[in-house]
């Protein structure tokens, strides 16, 4: 029996002939990311050191990334005094692969990291982040951790104790209709699988539908692959990882792409159509709570965001656009948009998207988590409703919990803004 | 014996457990006031240390679904709680091993916020209700962190064998 794309970069990353569901494995980590929460990593890391004789230094400050994202710039003292903290220590471990609070090189860590070039096709990477799901849109096996277990990591190397967890393989097949796409799909299989339907294991993408996805598309899947309580989730490397790496990461050297064996054992095998799918909506309070869109729609919205780890790449920022161009905002409604990073933003500033949302009405955001996580921009009001591209909707996400969050593609958002409550863009967005 | 002293359903997140405007605060010492901010009532027990060490929070499915947080896992940590649940998160369990929150995975606890529970090695009895409920053991592979005291010791031991001092 052939082995699945995680089983073979655990077996790789492991000095394994081969790996089998459940067995144990300690594999060696390619990339190691954490954001913000670096803080409580660091803490722990030195405690691990404390009373020993050994030298706290990272194994090898090159495959360390840290990347300011939550909460920039700092909306408290206190997250001003972690961020200071943490400089000192990457000055102090001479971590190179630093992304600070910048308008050149500063975004969100689950882009970050891909358009830096730093995760290729069949390495192992953990973050301190549940997101870390997405770079598996690369083709590695990519995965969030608590900030102990990375500590262990800066320790070690190795993640310690990984169960080889079972994969779950989806075929899609299809072509979108317009207005539709990668986070419609992925919202209608969570939909399916449930927020813990995919618990434990690994979703590995495959069919026509996805080989004809960019990689931001891509992205989109693996990244909300952890909405249904998933491991990780995996796109196997091909010649559009190639590209996207050569092209949009800027990596010269050559990169091995490792894929399934054939006749690898899945643990069960989805298949979906999108040829006749239509938008998809996750309504208040949990991501598996969808939609087909005519069920809410009509629903008025307070706010709108565009953005995030999920959707607030290029070809999201576009579909606005295309929506956005001579309309306005409805007077009821606040627009907010935050590209995903600075390169992004620089290129919808550019192709000229930034102006159109602004004439729009739209108020246009520094890079970063901004309003998804509810922290310091963008909150709601008590009662109020806001339709958003991010990946949560827990109650409380936002900053409120006496508010509601729906999450849809930016076609749907883009479209709803204008009508000022839940619109199909297929109907009303023309 | 223990006493439940909150329960939840399904899919509690960690924005419920430890509320994202609170992720400034990190260290595992100042957490545990943020646990279930947004609960007022169950947040000011807490915090009056109304609740008694090795109380019960029962829970549903996917419980701690969500952020990668390590601060739902120590702020519930900090007020000694202990966990039973029909099902958790992968992270979320994973933290809660590595850091010592006692964690108990029962597929078809039925309790109420009053219940006198005794956790015994394969089975969760609710005394109040005269029922017993079956326990889904704890991954083998992360028995030998819980064994160390949790993954700071754990890692600490492999560190010192390793460089071998
Ligand atoms: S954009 Fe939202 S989901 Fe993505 S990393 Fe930031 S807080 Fe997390």
């Amino acid at each position: 029996m052939g082995m699945t794309l995680v089983e073979k970069i655990l077996a790789r990353a492991s000095d394994r002939p081969r790996v089998a569901v459940g067995d144990v494995v300690e594999p060696r980590v390619d990339l190691a990311m954490s954001h913000e929460n670096a803080a409580l990593v660091i803490n722990q890391f030195l405690e691990i050191y404390a009373g020993t004789p050994l030298p706290a230094n990272l194994w090898d400050p090159h495959k360390v990334a840290i990347i300011f994202d939550h909460r920039v710039p700092a909306e408290s003292p206190k997250t001003a005094s972690n961020q200071k903290k943490i400089r000192a220590f990457v000055a102090a471990q001479r971590i190179r692969r630093f992304h600070d609070i910048r308008g050149d090189v500063g975004g969100i860590c689950h882009q970050i990291l891909p358009e830096s070039g730093y995760v290729r096709p069949g390495t192992v990477v953990v973050g301190t982040d549940s997101h870390t799901t997405s770079h598996g849109a690369l083709g590695a096996f990519a995965f969030g951790i608590g900030a102990t277990e990375m500590a262990s990591v800066w320790a070690l190397g190795t993640v310690l104790n990984v169960e080889v967890p079972p994969t779950i393989k989806i075929e899609v097949r299809g072509r979108f209709r317009p207005h539709v796409g990668p986070k419609d799909l992925i919202l209608h299989l969570i939909g399916q699988l449930t927020a813990e339907g995919a618990n434990f294991r690994v979703l590995e993408y495959h069919g026509e539908t996805v080989r004809a996805m960019s990689t931001s598309g891509r992205l989109v899947l693996c990244n909300m692959a952890v909405e249904a309580g998933a491991t990780a989730g995996a796109v196997p490397a091909d010649a559009e990882t190639t590209r996207y790496l050569r092209e949009e990461a800027g990596v010269t050297e050559p990169t091995d792409a490792v894929g399934p064996d054939a006749d690898a054992a899945y643990d069960r095998v989805i298949q979906l159509d999108v040829s006749d799918l239509g938008p998809q909506i996750a309504c208040p309070h949990t991501v598996d709570n969808v939609k087909p869109i005519a069920a809410v729609a009509g629903t008025k919205i307070d706010q709108v965001v565009i953005g995030s780890c999920t959707n607030g790449r290029l070809d999201d920022l576009a579909a606005a656009a295309g929506i956005l161009d001579g309309r306005k905002v409805a007077p009821s409604t606040r627009m907010l948009i935050f590209p995903a990073s600075a390169k992004i933003y620089q290129q919808a500033l550019d192709r000229g998207y930034v102006a159109t949302f602004m004439r729009a009405g739209a108020v246009v955001m520094n890079s970063g988590c901004g309003p998804c996580l509810g922290v310091h921009e963008g909150a709601l009001g008590d009662g109020e409703v806001a339709l958003s591209t991010t990946n949560r909707n827990f109650k409380g996400r936002m900053g409120n919990p006496n508010s509601e969050v729906y999450l849809c593609s930016p076609a749907v958002a883009a479209a709803s803004a204008v009508a000022g409550v839940i619109t199909d863009p297929r109907t009303g967005g023309n | 014996m223990a006493t439940v002293v909150y329960t939840v359903g399904d899919d509690i997140s960690t924005d419920v457990i430890y509320p994202g405007r609170y992720m400034a605060t990190v260290l595992p010492t100042e957490t545990p006031q943020f646990a279930f901010a947004d609960d007022a009532a169950f947040n000011a027990q807490l915090k009056a240390h109304a609740v008694s060490a090795g109380s019960v929070l029962v829970g549903g499915k996917n419980f701690g679904c969500g952020s990668s947080r390590e601060q739902a896992v120590s702020c519930l940590n900090g007020h000694e709680l202990t966990i039973v649940a029909r099902g958790f998160a992968r992270i979320f369990l994973q933290n809660a091993i590595n850091l010592g929150l006692r964690v108990v995975v029962c597929p078809t606890i039925v309790a109420a916020v009053g219940d006198d529970l005794t956790i015994a090695a394969t089975e969760v009895v609710n005394e109040t209700k005269g029922q017993r409920f079956p326990i889904v053991p704890l991954p083998q592979s992360r028995q030998a962190i819980i064994d160390a005291g949790g993954l700071i010791p754990f890692t600490r031991q492999r560190l010192l064998v390793e460089k071998g001092s």
